[in-house]
């Protein structure tokens, strides 16, 4: 018994110093690996010269585009004899007009913190531009999606980077790629690229990072109680060998932060609830790297919604923007007609939590069309055209905002105006406006194709709704 | 040693074990080991231990433009301001920051040891964190001295120990200069890290430079060695002595000037330059 006892304790000590030095012998860099406990696997092969560690059930086609696009195309290779080939269809192809997917590993996330870039090689049929290429989204909420978008590939293999924008998030991640592709840039037409050699890498060589929120602007705005507003244009800049790299970053890469809590707050989807009058302003950081662009709320009360529009028949009302009402199709709210509008706005309209208005901003004229690609609007029968309008800013003697239709646009077209001069608004209320028809002064309103605003730049920051005809 | 200890207490039972962890780390030593610099009698030595101006005695300033941007059109305005050089936390700092200042839209800082210190052989280095940016342009390097203007370059020689433009934040080069192989002609070779970068670490820089040849090292990576056969005209690096400077430039023929990318101000850091002389 004592003889067995010993020989225990020696191999013991066995495995334990070979354990120690194999440690050292590796540089160290196998420490933390096994003093760590177990959590998720750190591979960072997705596809050699097949998929790796996918699992049987990872490849989900986006919806609309060709399911078949992906196949591993066994005489294709980067040094190798395989490769992922993604045959990108015709815009006509009846199976679906573009080719999109996500890679998800069918089982447990990857934990991908120790690594700073998804890489691989690539090459294509002919020179083209990828839309987006991406890892992270999962379709379980795509926490961490990631995309870098207009890839150029050439016909020969060249590696390219999509780093990271904070590998100490990816504890758990199952989107390892993610690509969608159509024709756009070859005119309809089909062609093919291949990626060889996907992986996650620590390549040591992604470095100066320089996050963004708000496309890196510093921007003022209104904001008003109860109403949330989502924080966009969120992206990772890094110094990379290939160049500085963009990518765009889901907003759980941010730890977003609000100058005065008790006005607005930021959750980690980026989307800021504002609480209290006052004023507030949002930043962001990705680890310790502040991110450009913020955005400074003024938050002066609840909003003031238009008022809202009284019950109609169906029949009765033929409506061009009302939430009340079913709209007519229109080509656009803003036609932005050169060299001489200025107006911007209404492209899309605000939604408002959930309440659609326009807000128009450097008005001089604007309209709204129907004639191009819609039908033009008939208004037999119609007695009225309803609006609300508020004026956002302070009213000077003069001002004006000319309502005119166009009836035939562009064919023995007619036209018809009704002016109000400035005292018909108040700054900062909402006004209705019932014309009658028959003051536009038109012997034809069966083809209305344009609804015109024209301040000639007197009034130049409007809301409107509830624009709609009715009798 | 500590290590040895540990093994010599342990029997026989750990040999195969140890057989294999020996290999493997005397695989880790030759890399480590590898013999990059053999000149050892240290002559000069600033650590920029000393916060505020850099040390008088050794350094003076280049200031302004120069003739065509220095020769190279560069778009700095070379200034001896504390903005554009100065000395902190044991480290030289010069800053090349964009401003108006004199006509020019940046400004950035040239340091020289001219006639203050100069030398022929030795081995000269410097640990250094590079900036980084398209149009940025640090360097690090050596000119023979024009005898008060009785010579003119490329025949005077320049040897730059380390050259680096911005937007290639993994490559350095070293350079020599002379008659018959100047500017774009001068014999030249990279070193590119792969799994590193230079701006966002400190890493050596140096030559160990005697009677017909030149060493270019960086850190533990001996990477080229110039000799008379690898010039196509004078060797102009066997008299004279040379002065050493540290600049950074800004735009100029070789990085290109900055664009909307390029992050101003950029820093290139110094933690040391030292010299070391040849045994006679």
């Amino acid at each position: 018994m004592k003889m067995k006892n010993i020989k225990f304790t020696y191999r013991n000590i066995t495995v334990f110093f070979s354990f120690l030095f194999i440690v050292v012998t590796g540089c160290e860099r196998d420490l933390s690996d096994k003093a760590e406990p177990a959590t998720f696997g750190k591979q960072g092969e997705i596809f050699t010269d097949s998929p790796v560690g996918l699992g049987t059930n990872f490849y989900f086609p986006f919806s609309g585009s060709k399911a078949t696009a992906w196949s591993v195309d066994e005489d294709e290779g980067y040094e190798s004899s395989a490769s992922m080939r993604f045959d990108v269809p015709n815009a006509n192809d009846p199976e679906g007009n573009f080719a999109g997917a996500i890679f998800r590993i069918d089982g447990a996330g990857r934990n991908l913190t120790e690594f700073d870039a998804l890489t691989f090689w690539a090459r294509a049929s002919q020179g083209v531009n990828i839309g987006e290429i991406g890892f992270g989204q999962d379709f379980l909420g795509n926490k961490y999606q990631v995309t870098r978008t207009n890839i150029s590939l050439g016909t020969n293999w060249v590696k390219y980077i999509i780093p990271i924008p904070d590998p100490s998030k990816l504890t758990e991640e199952r989107g390892m790629l993610w690509y969608a592709a159509g024709s756009q840039d070859t005119g309809g037409f089909a062609y093919t690229f291949w990626l060889d050699e996907v992986k996650f890498e620590k390549l040591g060589t992604v470095a100066q990072a320089r996050p963004a929120i708000l496309n890196g602007e510093d921007l003022e705005q209104r904001a008003f109680l109860d109403i949330p507003i989502q924080i966009t244009g969120l992206s990772q800049t890094l110094s990379t060998p290939e160049g500085n790299v963009s990518v765009l970053a889901m907003p759980s890469y941010f730890n977003f932060e609000s100058s005065n809590t008790n006005v607005a707050t930021v959750n980690e989807n980026g989307i800021v609830s504002v609480l209290n009058v006052g004023t507030a302003t949002i930043s962001a950081r990705i680890g310790d790297v502040e991110a450009s662009g913020s955005l400074a709320l003024d938050v002066t009360g609840p909003f003031d919604f238009a008022p809202i529009p009284p019950n109609r028949a169906p029949g009765d009302v033929i409506s061009v923007f009302c939430d009340a009402y079913n709209n007519v199709p229109i080509d656009y709210y803003n036609g932005f007609f050169a060299p001489y509008q200025t107006t911007q706005g209404g492209t899309p309209p605000l939604d408002v939590n959930g309440d659609a208005i326009i807000n128009y901003t450097d008005l001089n004229f604007v309209a709204i069309g129907t004639f191009l690609d819609v039908p033009s609007i008939n208004l037999t029968g119609m007695t009225h055209l309803h609006m609300d309008i508020k004026v956002n800013e302070a009213i000077d003697p003069g001002d004006y905002i000319n309502i005119q239709l166009i009836n035939s646009v562009g064919n023995s077209e007619t036209s018809g105006t009704v002016g109000f001069s400035g005292s018909a608004f108040v700054q900062d209320q909402w006004v209705s406006l019932d014309i009658p028809i028959a003051n536009f002064g038109l012997a034809n309103t069966t083809q209305i194709g344009l609804l015109f605003f024209i301040s000639d730049a007197t009034i130049s920051d409007i809301f409107v709704d509830n624009i709609y005809y009715y009798r | 040693m500590n290590k040895l200890n540990i093994y010599n207490r342990v029997n026989v039972v750990l040999l195969p074990a140890l057989t294999v962890v020996i290999l493997l780390m005397s695989s880790c030593e030759t890399d480590e080991t590898q013999t990059v610099t053999t000149i050892t009698n240290l002559v000069m030595a600033d650590e920029f231990d000393v916060d505020g101006a850099p040390n008088s005695t050794l350094w003076s300033y280049d200031i302004g433009t120069g003739q065509n941007g220095w020769g190279n059109n560069e778009l700095q305005y070379y200034t001896d301001r504390t903005e554009n050089v100065t000395v902190q936390n044991g480290v030289l700092i010069i800053t090349a920051k964009k401003e108006d200042f004199e006509g020019s839209s940046y400004t950035s800082a040239r340091l020289l040891t001219k006639g203050k210190f100069e030398q022929t052989y030795g081995r000269f280095e410097a640990r250094i964190r590079l900036p980084w940016g398209q149009g940025l342009w640090p360097a690090f390097w050596l000119l023979g001295d024009d005898s008060n203007g009785t010579e003119i370059w490329p025949q005077i020689g320049e040897i730059d120990i380390m050259e680096n433009v911005g937007d290639e934040p993994t490559r350095i080069f070293g350079t020599v200069h002379g008659p018959g192989y100047s500017g774009a002609e001068s014999i030249s070779k990279s070193l590119e890290l792969e799994d590193d970068r230079f701006d966002t670490g400190f890493h050596v820089f140096g030559i160990e430079w005697g009677p017909n040849y030149i060493n270019y090292y960086v850190d533990d990576m001996l990477y080229n060695q110039i000799t008379p056969d690898d010039v196509p005209g004078e060797w102009v690096f066997n008299d004279g002595p040379f002065y050493i400077i540290l600049n950074l430039a800004v735009g100029g023929e070789l990085p290109g000037p900055p664009n909307a990318s390029t992050i101003f101000p950029q820093t290139m850091l110094v933690d040391y330059v030292r010299v070391y002389q040849r045994n006679k």
